[in-house]
């Protein structure tokens, strides 16, 4: 989860079973088709529990109702999620078109709530064929989305490859845009968007987190655990400054905060130094 | 005819010999002018920028954050615009 929160995103390579990836390729293709059109297959309505959504016999609902994925699910957003919307992404061989980065829908809040978003790739994605470009540690800027447009290329991005049944957990915040397929094979991809209907609060396994929680006084410029949280969430991402790097720390400890219930939590002394001194005023 | 190549740099500081850590690349002549260099960057700062005969045309400016957004990142911050002009 730490690694979640200081990098916006964690995948799960080859997660969904053969079988589930192979079959799920045609319904991908009947969803695409009929979406829009006067009949025939839709997607669920937003805001419809995600236990609700794509009744069997399904295979999209077959793969969100496995176990592996149910756990994953419950561990960012809880037991009740609402589903927002999903899509299939379908990039045709060959396809030259490159969507510009992007951050979907519209500027966050300044709260630490977050929704995820799960990218399911049913079939191998080889090196640059197509996979998904996305920016490691962006997700907790506030931006426009067409204000990324812009930027063709970023220190340190990645795009996605990996074997069929990899499914990578976005946190809605994480920069990202489709590339395009010099391969001679479709390439398929469903992303769902779920919304939490409960406080985001050790929902996971966190039995480990007694020994990784370090205290507010671990600072770099002082003394450090060195297997702690605040371990994870010094990760300097390649295209940050150091002012960048700094913001971004708070951010992630802000989000720890909400994420452990623990309103002390802190890395490097910056939230706290802060705090300590806004107790002084009129005192 | 005259046409205009345009380079964005973005770095990891507000000087031009900073490090590049973005960048796009928009070509008016339509492949007919030079490229720019394979590297990923194509410039590891923007002084290297211009010793490749690329001209600046602007640097952003250095604005102080708002009162509550001190801490909050957003768009990259050094933006350098580079141009080079091309008779084709």
């Amino acid at each position: 989860m730490a690694e979640f929160v200081a990098n916006g995103f964690i995948r799960f390579d080859a997660i969904v079973p053969a079988d589930v990836n192979e079959r799920a390729i045609d319904e991908m293709r009947q969803l695409e088709a009929e979406r829009l059109a006067p009949g025939g297959m839709k997607p669920p309505h937003t805001g419809t529990p995600l236990d609700g959504c794509y009744p069997a016999p399904s295979v999209i609902g077959e793969y969100l109702r496995l176990p592996q994925i149910q756990g994953i699910i419950e561990s960012f957003v809880g037991p009740n999620p609402t589903f927002d919307h999903d899509w299939t992404h379908h990039i045709h061989p060959h396809a030259t078109y490159v969507q510009p980065l992007h951050v979907d829908a519209i500027t966050d809040t300044t709260d630490p709530t977050f929704d995820v978003q799960l990218f399911w790739y049913p079939h191998d994605v080889a090196p640059g064929e197509g996979g998904t470009r996305f920016v490691p540690g962006s997700h907790l800027r506030r931006v426009r989305s067409s204000g990324l447009d812009r930027y063709q290329h970023i220190n340190g991005e990645q795009q996605f490859s990996g074997p069929a049944g990899t499914v990578v957990v976005f946190h809605h915040g994480l920069w990202h845009a489709g590339q395009p397929n010099p391969g001679d094979g479709d390439r398929w991809m469903h992303k769902v968007r779920l919304n939490p209907t409960v406080a985001q609060v050790r929902l996971w396994n966190t039995d480990d987190l007694p020994d990784l929680q370090n205290p507010p006084s671990d600072h770099i410029f002082a003394r450090i655990l060195p297997d702690s949280v605040a371990q994870i969430f010094r990760t300097w991402h390649p295209w940050m400054s150091v002012t960048d790097y700094r913001n971004e720390q708070v951010q992630r400890a802000k989000l720890w905060r909400y994420l452990t219930g623990d309103d002390t939590y802190d890395v490097d002394h910056y939230l706290t130094r802060l705090e300590g001194r806004g107790t002084l005023v009129g005192s | 005819m005259e046409r205009q190549q345009v380079l964005y740099l973005w770095a990891s500081g507000s000087a031009l010999d900073s490090g590049t850590v973005g960048w796009a690349f928009h070509d008016g002549t339509d492949g007919s002018g030079l490229s720019i260099p394979d590297g990923s960057p194509p410039y590891a700062t923007g002084v290297a920028a211009l010793r490749d005969g690329w001209m600046l045309l602007q640097s952003s400016q250095l604005t102080p954050p708002l009162p509550g957004e001190e801490h909050l990142n957003n768009y990259l911050e050094y933006e350098f615009v580079f141009e080079r002009r091309v008779t084709t």
